[in-house]
This record gives C-alpha cells, sequence and structure tokens, in this order.
C-alpha cells in the first residue's frame, strides 16, 4: 500500500491492487482546524472529479471542503464519523478516514506529493 | 458622543494630504449624470430647527396612529400591548448596543438571553431546536425554503395558497436567482384550505410543503396528515407563524409533524414600528440543525466548571463558510428577539394562555357582532384572533371610509392580491387584547353605515 499527499492536505492510500483507495485529511490539517464537530461525508456511488469538493469538515471555527486527491465513484463514506466527528482529531490519518472510491485514472496519482515530500512541504507553510 | 466641527481649514488639510484639489474631484468616478448639481427639487436648503419641527409635527398628525382609536389591522403585524417594563429593560445599557456583542468573555446576559429566547421559541413551535433568531418572518421563509433544498436536494417547493402573498413575493425574488420552482396559488373567500390541493400535488421533486398556521385569511388546519404525505414521498413540512400568540392556545406545529417552523415575532415584545424592525422565528427538527440558518447559542462550562454561554453553531454563514455561505437572509435581531424574550418572561406559560384565550375571546365577540351585519359573511369556520369576511362590495372603498370615520377596519384582500378579482370583497379583520367591546362595537356601526 502506497500513501500520497495533497497540497490541500489530504492524503490518499491507494490499495495494493492498485484500484481502490482511501482518503482522510492530514493530521497536519486536524491540527489547523482545532475541534471537528461534524463531517459531511460522500454517498456510496457519488462519481467525484480530482479537485472537486468530495466532503465537508466543521471545526468549531470554520467549515471547509475537503476536495478529492483523484477522480473515482466513492465505494464508502466512513460511518464511524456521522456519531464521532472527533475521531479526525484522535486518528486522522487512520480511523478518521473519510471515504474509499474506486480510482479512474491510476496516473492521476504522479502528480501527487509522498511523505517526505509532505513533511517538508508542511515544513516549509 | 463629541461634536466634531469640520471647519474650511479641516477640510482643505483633508484635502491637501490626499492631493484632490476640490470635494467634487473625490466623486469624479461617479457619472456626470448619476450627480446631483442643483437643490433637491421641493427641499429647501435650510430652515430654522423650530421651523422643521412644526412641519414634521404637522405631517406626523397626518397619521391615525394605531392607538388613537379602533384598529383592526393584523396579517402579519399585530397591535398587542406590550409591558412598560419590556421597553425599559432592553434599553439599559448592558443591552442596547449597535454592536452584536457575541464575544463569550463580555457578552454572558446577551449569550444567556439567546439561550432563553431559543428554548422559549423551541417550546412555543414544538421543534427540537430554534436559532437565535432570524431577520424577520419572511425571510425566516425562505431560509426554510432553501434548508429544504439542502436537506432533500430537490428544488420545487408547494406554498399554500394561505401564505401570506408578501413572504410569497421574497420567495419568489430570491427564487429568481436561485433556480427554485414555487409552485402557487391565491387563496379563496372558502372556509376550506387549500390542504387538499397540496397533499394531491406532492410529488417526487418536491422539497417541501409551506403552509401558514393561522392562515392568511385567518383558517387553521391540523397539519398531520399534510406532514405524513410529505414524509412519506420525501418532502419536507414547513410550518409558518405570523402570530406567535395563536400557539398560547394552538397545538405547535412541531407536534403534527412539521419539520421546519419559521415565523414572526413581533406580536411578543415588539410594536408595530411602521413594519420594522422585526424579529424571524426559526426552529427546526434535531437532525436538520447543521442545515439551520443562522446561529445558535448554546449552554456550557468554562475552565473552573462553571456554566457560561457560546454561540456553539453557525455553519452556515459568512465568517464560517466564506463565500460558500449558504444562509443569506438571517440577520440576528438581538434587541428584538431580547424584547420578545423579555415578554415571554412576564408572561410565563400560564400567562401566555390566558392572553391567547383573551384574544381569541374578543374575537369571537367580534366575528359574532360582523356576521349580524345584513350582506356580510364570517368566511371562517375555525380562527384564533384574526377571520375573514365577504362584503357585498369591494372592501377596500369601505375600509378607506371607515379610515375617514375614525375606524381602521382591517386589511382589505384586495390590497394585498390586486390581481385576483374574486378577493376584492374580502376583509380580513384581526382582534387582540388592545381591542374593545366598545371598539367591536364601533367597528359594527361603522360598517352598516358603509354598507347601506
Amino acid at each position: 500500500m502506497s500513501r500520497y499527499f495533497t497540497t490541500d492536505h489530504e492524503w490518499i492510500d491507494v490499495a495494493a491492487d492498485g484500484e481502490t483507495a482511501t482518503v482522510g485529511i492530514t493530521d497536519y490539517a486536524q491540527g489547523q482546524l482545532g475541534d471537528i464537530v461534524f463531517v459531511e461525508v460522500p454517498a456510496s456511488g457519488t462519481r467525484i472529479e480530482k479537485g472537486g469538493d468530495a466532503a465537508v469538515v466543521e471545526s468549531v471555527k470554520a467549515a471547509s471542503d475537503v476536495y478529492a486527491p483523484v477522480s473515482g465513484t466513492v465505494s464508502e463514506g466512513n460511518p464511524a464519523l456521522e456519531g464521532d466527528p472527533s475521531l479526525v482529531n484522535s486518528a486522522a490519518e487512520t480511523d478518521g478516514w473519510f471515504f474509499t472510491l474506486v480510482l479512474n485514472d491510476k496516473g492521476e496519482l504522479d502528480g501527487l506529493m509522498d511523505e517526505t515530500a509532505y513533511k517538508a512541504f508542511v515544513a516549509g507553510l | 458622543m463629541r461634536y466634531l466641527p469640520l471647519t474650511d481649514t479641516d477640510r482643505t488639510a483633508m484635502l491637501a494630504t490626499i492631493g484632490a484639489s476640490s470635494v467634487d474631484d473625490l466623486f469624479i468616478d461617479v457619472p456626470e449624470f448619476a450627480r446631483l448639481t442643483g437643490p433637491i427639487k421641493g427641499l429647501p436648503l435650510h430652515a430654522p430647527e423650530l421651523a422643521v419641527d412644526r412641519h414634521l409635527s404637522a405631517l406626523a398628525k397626518k397619521n391615525r396612529a394605531a392607538g388613537d382609536g379602533p384598529f383592526f389591522l393584523g396579517c402579519g403585524a399585530y397591535k398587542h400591548h406590550v409591558p412598560a417594563s419590556v421597553d425599559h429593560l432592553i434599553q439599559r445599557g448592558e443591552f442596547l448596543t449597535a454592536y452584536t456583542p457575541y464575544q463569550p468573555e463580555i457578552a454572558q446576559g446577551t449569550l444567556q438571553v439567546l439561550f432563553e429566547f431559543q428554548t422559549q421559541v423551541a417550546r412555543l413551535f414544538g421543534t427540537d431546536v430554534a436559532n437565535a433568531s432570524m431577520y424577520d418572518g419572511s425571510t425566516a421563509c425562505w431560509e426554510a425554503i432553501t434548508m429544504a433544498r439542502r436537506i432533500t436536494k430537490r428544488g420545487k417547493a408547494l406554498l399554500s395558497c394561505g401564505l401570506h402573498p408578501h413572504y410569497v413575493s421574497v420567495a419568489q425574488t430570491m427564487a429568481r436567482f436561485t433556480g427554485d420552482v414555487l409552485d402557487t396559488a391565491a387563496p379563496a373567500l372558502t372556509a376550506e384550505t387549500d390542504i387538499a390541493r397540496l397533499i394531491d400535488a406532492i410529488d417526487s421533486e418536491t422539497s417541501c410543503v409551506v403552509v401558514q398556521y393561522p392562515d392568511i385569511l385567518g383558517r387553521i388546519e391540523d397539519l398531520t396528515e399534510l406532514a405524513a404525505k410529505a414524509h412519506a414521498n420525501g418532502a419536507l413540512l414547513i410550518a409558518v407563524v405570523t402570530e406567535p400568540v395563536a400557539l398560547g392556545a394552538l397545538n405547535p406545529p412541531g407536534e403534527m409533524g412539521a419539520d421546519i417552523v419559521v415565523g414572526e415575532g413581533q406580536s411578543l415584545g415588539v410594536g408595530l414600528q411602521f413594519g420594522g424592525p422585526y424579529v424571524g422565528l426559526f426552529g427546526c427538527k434535531d437532525k436538520y440543525v447543521r442545515q439551520m440558518p443562522g446561529r445558535l447559542c448554546g449552554e456550557t462550562v468554562d475552565a473552573e466548571g462553571k456554566r457560561g454561554f457560546v454561540l456553539t453553531l453557525s455553519t452556515r454563514e459568512q465568517h464560517i463558510r466564506r463565500e460558500k455561505a449558504t444562509s443569506n437572509i438571517c440577520t440576528n435581531s438581538g434587541l428584538c428577539a431580547l424584547a420578545f424574550s423579555i415578554h415571554m418572561t412576564l408572561l410565563g406559560e400560564r400567562g401566555l394562555r390566558e392572553l391567547a384565550n383573551l384574544n381569541h375571546e374578543l374575537a369571537c365577540i367580534a366575528a359574532d357582532r360582523l356576521a349580524q351585519i345584513p350582506g356580510v359573511r364570517v368566511v371562517n369556520e375555525t380562527f384564533f384572533n384574526e377571520f375573514t369576511i365577504a362584503l357585498p362590495r369591494e372592501a377596500r372603498p369601505i375600509v378607506r371610509t371607515l379610515a375617514d370615520a375614525g375606524v381602521l377596519a382591517g386589511v382589505s384582500l384586495g390590497r394585498l392580491y390586486p390581481d385576483v378579482e374574486n378577493l376584492k370583497n374580502g376583509l380580513v379583520i384581526a382582534v387582540t387584547e388592545t381591542t374593545t367591546v366598545e371598539d367591536i362595537e364601533a367597528l359594527a356601526t361603522a360598517l352598516t353605515g358603509a354598507l347601506a
């Protein structure tokens, strides 16, 4: 499994088969947002475009869009976030995932950062 | 506040600082045709203060104020008795401010009032939650329609023919920019409402059904079946209350299944004030709270465990969502909400019930008395403090005749619906606790005379 990052602070884990992936926001992003009180995840079957709105995350001070790192079709929104949105604060890059999707085009991953590049990107902010 | 004079020296210094040679230079970007060049037509350049005072007093005397005699105007704005203590309390320096004081560190009193206001509105409406007030009833109604669209992801709203035409008009104006489809009709001078039409019209495209309760003619319907039909089709029921005192006597819409209840709170604590500022009320079911416009005040504890209040939810608003804000006309009417809340607190539950009963009893007396006038028919079978009568001829000139005789008789439907022929004989009569039996007799006598 390989993990990629976007400049909008989303992470995407691509499964070993290269066909499916899991998306969430980074630990850095959740730290910036503060206490997260609500997450709106996409319904399964939703077709999303790379860079388009995919989910909404609300903290006590801001509501932010989560963009799709790549294009695809949503297979599942994380049901755990409905009852416990603070999972994003406590486990942003594990249990606090937002949705899974079936990739349209693996080539779209090429423009994304790996963990080292993302760390350097965040350090420069 | 200090008076700061503006001398020629001051003006010259300011112009020199910004590099302009004259005041007119500052308006250079305004096209010449749009600039005023001479004095305003009909307005003198100046007049002594005393003369202005006399002139304006003379103009004011041309008005016939609501308290000057028998008064039966309603249709969304009602003359109720507001206790003197309401005005006194809202004018305390802690409350009366041009600023909206929401910072929890310095505004605990304001926030606690909003918290209590929300509680009162939610209980009155029978909804799980209510927000900290809106601009007014009509804009709250539109916000409810857009909220229903966000929830259902559908764009067709069914508006009852009993919805106030001004509320319909606000929705139509806004819908021009959002693309929502509004299905509406004018009412008829009948005891029946259009609940059956609405039930038939609900389909898979319907986002919501909007009904007024009591409606524009004062009619009252059980909304339970309509709510069930709307829900069965995946649509929401929005109830609009323009006379909240009615809920001291009637079942709250939320208990009949309404998903969103909005209203105008002017009746409690807020005077007629020539039509504003008023206060919009907004409540909904708990499961829709995240889609609610405006802001919500919550109770919490501080670092020392002491009870405190904060604004907790305003996720549709500009400061949270920026350019993607989805509530656009939800200005919190802080001071009017405070007046509402103080009046409600002074009344208490029992007081509100008694006030409602008094309103209804007087309205019954008025309806019975007017029904005795030859040619006059009371349209309603049910009503609270407002009902509609059908006259043997057009109501507008009769209202004018009665006004000249010192009786403000009511709102003619011809004024509200100038294009609807079969409504022009309709007159909506509102009666409140401020109406006396003598007022009712004066109306009946004057109307009998005008129709003779």
